[in-house]
């Protein structure tokens, strides 16, 4: 075990790496402990794999109310903004490039870059919030939102309808919130040197979490606002 | 090492943006789709184009392509329950 972390250290001097992140990593060895990157992950994905069931079940009861109510669901699709929902498809994208090139740019040693990008990330995701809280904010003026009198005079298809759309989108926007502060909590290890080149996977981790919200909004995104 | 190996791949840049251009594309092709009036079919097509654009972000993104056989199989694993999942669900509400 202590031969493979001297190895790992000469390499990373061989590197080129911050000497200092390299002694960094060492101080948090723990001795007898194994250092599987591999299973970390793993235990990852398995929690991804949670979340994903999670909104899955949530897309088999829309895929059933389609169903059913077809045409009210097509009526509530044609209430919402294509271009607002576009806008924000393409942030919420641009934003899961900027976090892949984060982790990009930690496993080059370059951890100004990683934390630039990784502010940049962050701007992009309270920009996706603003927007939404905008588009909320605008049903809530027209007197949609759960439980109101307005939604009560329409069909019961518009309603599940809505009820679907503020339950989905408002878990999705959590999520947004959730991955701002696993970002922050990351860019504090990386400008510490507790996330390093060499044990990436914190970053690699909140990366993985950040796609995930990125992958539910592409489901979202035409289902909610693309059938009218 | 040799977990380390798979651990440490590291992908060039143009690859990223190479697929962020890709799902914008796709972003505009299923904004088109919707104004191409495909009726009954629009609502396959913007599964299928959403379907391709998740295994962008889990191939590239997600880092899946580089990593070991293991995740991979994982994944099929959750498609297959959630497979499993749809099916019994739609079998039983069809025939109700």
């Amino acid at each position: 075990m202590s031969d493979k972390g001297t190895a790992r250290n000469d390499a990373s001097r061989a590197e080129g790496a911050d000497a200092s992140s390299a002694t960094g990593a060492d101080s948090h060895h723990v001795p007898g402990v194994v250092y599987d990157p591999v299973a970390v992950k793993i235990g990852m994905w398995l929690f991804l794999f949670t979340e994903l069931l999670l909104f899955g079940t949530l897309f088999i009861v829309y895929g059933v109310y389609l169903h059913d109510f077809n045409w009210q669901f097509r009526l509530g699709s044609a209430a919402l903004s294509i271009p607002i929902g576009t806008v924000n498809t393409v942030i919420l994208l641009t934003s899961s490039l900027t976090m892949a090139l984060s982790i990009a740019a930690l496993q080059r040693a370059d951890k100004k870059r990683s934390i630039g990008l990784m502010w940049i990330t962050i701007l992009f995701a309270l920009a996706f919030l603003v927007i939404k809280s905008f588009e909320w904010a605008g049903k809530f003026e027209h007197g949609v939102y759960p439980g109101s009198d307005h939604l009560l005079e329409l069909t019961k298809g518009e309603n599940v309808f809505y009820g679907l759309y503020f339950t989905m989108t408002g878990l999705h926007a959590l999520h947004v919130i959730i991955g701002i502060g696993l970002i922050l909590f990351a860019m504090k290890r990386v400008a510490g040197e507790r996330t390093t080149p060499e044990r990436p996977l914190l970053l690699e981790n909140t990366g993985l979490y950040w796609h995930l919200v990125d992958l539910i909004w592409i489901f979202l995104f035409p289902l909610f606002y693309l059938i009218s | 090492m040799d977990q380390n190996t798979a651990e440490h791949h590291i992908v060039p840049i143009r690859v990223y943006v190479w697929v962020w251009v890709g799902l914008i594309a796709l972003t505009g092709v299923t904004v088109g789709a919707k104004y191409a009036d495909l009726n009954h079919m629009a609502i396959f097509a913007a599964i299928l184009i959403a379907t391709v654009k998740s295994t962008l972000v889990l191939l590239y993104f997600m880092h899946i392509r580089f990593e070991k056989p293991i995740f991979t199989v994982m994944i099929l694993v959750l498609l297959l329950t959630y497979g499993i999942f749809i099916g019994l669900t739609f079998t039983d509400y069809s025939y109700r």
